[in-house]
């Protein structure tokens, strides 16, 4: 890349076009986001939120345009290789490891992340550091008293914070979570964004959340997807202002 | 605290009383006077080769309808070694471990993008075709004859297969121990982890950045190795190789072996395979033309009363009875349950 980039801007869109056979989700999505930011996307349904975080993470490819990380052009990369770059999401749906533990489940992100999960007739027991941080992770989250429960016979609550503790794991340079509040008490949501954003502060996060008030109280910045294109992006106040997001979204 | 964390990682693979109980008692039956020390070798064979499907089945839950092939390709490995002058008993079990073990791992290269019935075609598919290609072979194999004159050197040069099948069980079992071993640490270690995390979710694994097709086709591998050597085990104390080894209904009840003892716990298949083997062995004693009916009626059973599987059933039951006992022993005089 010659063009120099803005230093702060950890991923960036360009020109983005999807569609599905004929039916255009989005064109020519321009998109930043900016290191250490806490980046909501909020949006009517079928505003292609999801789409995009499904492009952004490579389980789609998108009919036109780039993606960049940090300048460099991650478009053509598989699920994998943009782990392994720094891209991490977690699920609308709860998708965990249901018989195994807490622990167990931190354990196996780590070891993924360190590359020590190769066949070897080495017992995890001996992967001393790798155990010693899936526990302090864990207990940073509030879930050291769970750790060796089976994750399917945890609370709701619970498995919606492990689901975002197994992403943030692999220490991403940008953490996608796609409603991580879903299904949850507004005390609830409110509980596992206090978390998140005071636990996981340096890290980028970008998410798409339905509740406002949520948006509005942990979100730095805000995007407002609708028809195909974001159509206001600044902070949570500039966007209250916004005369357009108002008319199109926000009913008020 | 952190202790705990490892305390549990270190708990997870100690060997349990269970464990050293269950194979002191194979050693010790050795010894018991009259015992079918030929039937007991099946059994461990069958064992073995169940733990084999185990590894693809219990821990990364991907069915095979034609584990069977790999058994037969460690078989008539072993049985071709033996009959062109290879006769050392421990590199032909090797060898036949390899060969089934490429084979597996190219297998596993073609089932690793497939799910649920198209998988299962495949691997039935494969097993077909090995299956008529060595029955049809007859120069090559001896067709459906068999493979014979097979020569089986002393083990180490000292210990001869005779016919009171002692050499043969003592081989067997060290055999399948050092397997299971090897097997046992497999399964505990972050690779093994990692595997049930496939099974359970492999859309997370995959969003972990895991190798989820590459740990798929290495635990192909892996599990066709210890069925070829399960294979060669039975070719080098019978002496012979035959079609049979490698027929569908072997992988059938390998199948059922495995799901009436319980999977995703190594031992289910030693459970199933005593079970099966030695009532199979008892009913077609007393009846060598209708003892499938039985085999079928006690699976139908198995599976509605135990549901999991012998082993996991049992188990479940003596940790209830064993948490009842102690909380009856800790509050005496509680009335609770």
């Amino acid at each position: 890349m010659n063009m120099p980039l803005a230093p702060d801007f950890v991923l960036k869109t360009r020109n983005l076009s999807m569609a599905f056979g004929g039916v255009k989700v989005f064109n020519n999505l321009d998109f930043e986001l900016m290191r250490g930011d806490c980046h909501a996307i909020i949006g009517p349904n079928g505003a292609g939120k999801t789409t995009f975080v499904a492009i952004i993470t490579g389980l789609l490819s998108p009919t036109g345009g780039e993606v960049l990380l940090d300048g460099q052009d991650v478009t053509r990369y598989s699920v994998k290789q943009r782990v392994a770059e720094g891209i991490v999401r977690t699920f609308q749906i709860n998708t965990l490891f249901d018989s195994l533990t807490p622990m167990e489940s931190v354990v196996i992100a780590i070891c993924q992340r360190d590359k020590v999960a190769k066949p070897t007739f080495r017992a995890v027991k001996h992967l001393h550091s790798q155990i010693d941080e899936a526990y302090a992770l864990l207990e940073k989250f509030g879930l050291a008293d769970d750790a060796i429960v089976a994750t399917q016979l945890l609370p709701y609550g619970k498995q919606r914070v492990l689901e975002v503790v197994l992403a943030y794991a692999l220490r991403p340079r940008v953490l996608l979570l796609d409603e991580p509040a879903a299904g949850l008490s507004t005390s609830q949501g409110r509980a596992l964004f206090e978390q998140v954003v005071t636990l996981a502060q340096g890290t980028t996060v970008l998410f798409i959340e339905h509740d406002m008030n949520l948006v509005f109280s942990y979100a730095t910045r805000v995007s407002v997807f609708a028809g195909g294109t974001v159509i206001a992006n600044g902070t949570p106040d500039e966007i209250r202002a916004h005369a357009g997001v108002r008319d199109a979204y926000l009913g008020t | 605290m952190r202790e705990t964390a490892n305390l549990f990682f270190r708990l997870r693979v100690r060997w349990s009383a269970w464990e050293i109980i269950f194979w002191l008692a194979w050693a010790g039956a050795f010894f018991y006077p009259g015992i079918n020390l030929a039937l007991l070798g099946q059994v461990l064979i069958w064992g073995l080769f169940a733990m084999s499907l185990d590894l693809v089945l219990g821990y990364r839950g991907i069915p095979s309808l034609g584990h069977a092939a790999f058994f037969g390709i460690g078989a008539y490995t072993a049985g071709f070694l033996g009959k062109y002058g290879w006769t050392e008993p421990l590199s032909g079990l090797l060898a036949a471990g390899l060969v089934s073990g490429a084979v597996g791992l190219m297998t596993g290269r073609i089932v690793r993008g497939l799910y649920g019935v198209g998988l299962l075609m495949v691997t039935l598919g494969l097993n077909l075709l090995l299956y008529d290609f060595v029955d049809r072979s007859t120069k090559l194999t001896g067709g459906h004859d068999g493979l014979q004159d097979i020569v089986i050197a002393p083990v180490l040069g000292l210990f001869r297969f005779d016919m009171s099948g002692h050499t043969a069980y003592v081989y067997i079992l060290i055999v399948t121990f050092i397997l299971f071993f090897g097997v046992r640490a497999l399964v505990n270690s972050a690779w093994g982890l990692s595997l049930i995390g496939a099974r359970d979710n492999s859309r997370r694994m995959t969003m972990l950045g895991a190798p989820v097709a590459g740990d798929l086709t290495w635990a192909f591998g892996i599990s066709a190795f210890v069925a070829g050597v399960a294979g060669a085990l039975l070719t080098q104390t019978t002496q012979f190789a035959s079609p049979e080894m490698m027929s569908f209904q072997r992988s059938a009840d390998l199948l059922v072996v495995l799901v009436i003892g319980g999977t995703a716990m190594l031992y289910g298949g030693f459970f199933g395979a005593l079970v099966y083997v030695v009532l199979r062995d008892q009913l077609a004693a007393l009846n060598p033309i209708y003892w499938y009916f039985w085999i079928g009626l006690l699976l139908v059973l198995i599976v509605t009363f135990f549901r999991t599987g012998i082993l996991p059933t049992a188990s479940q039951f003596w940790i209830r009875l064993t948490a009842h006992q102690s909380k009856r022993n800790k509050l005496p005089g509680s009335t609770s349950l």
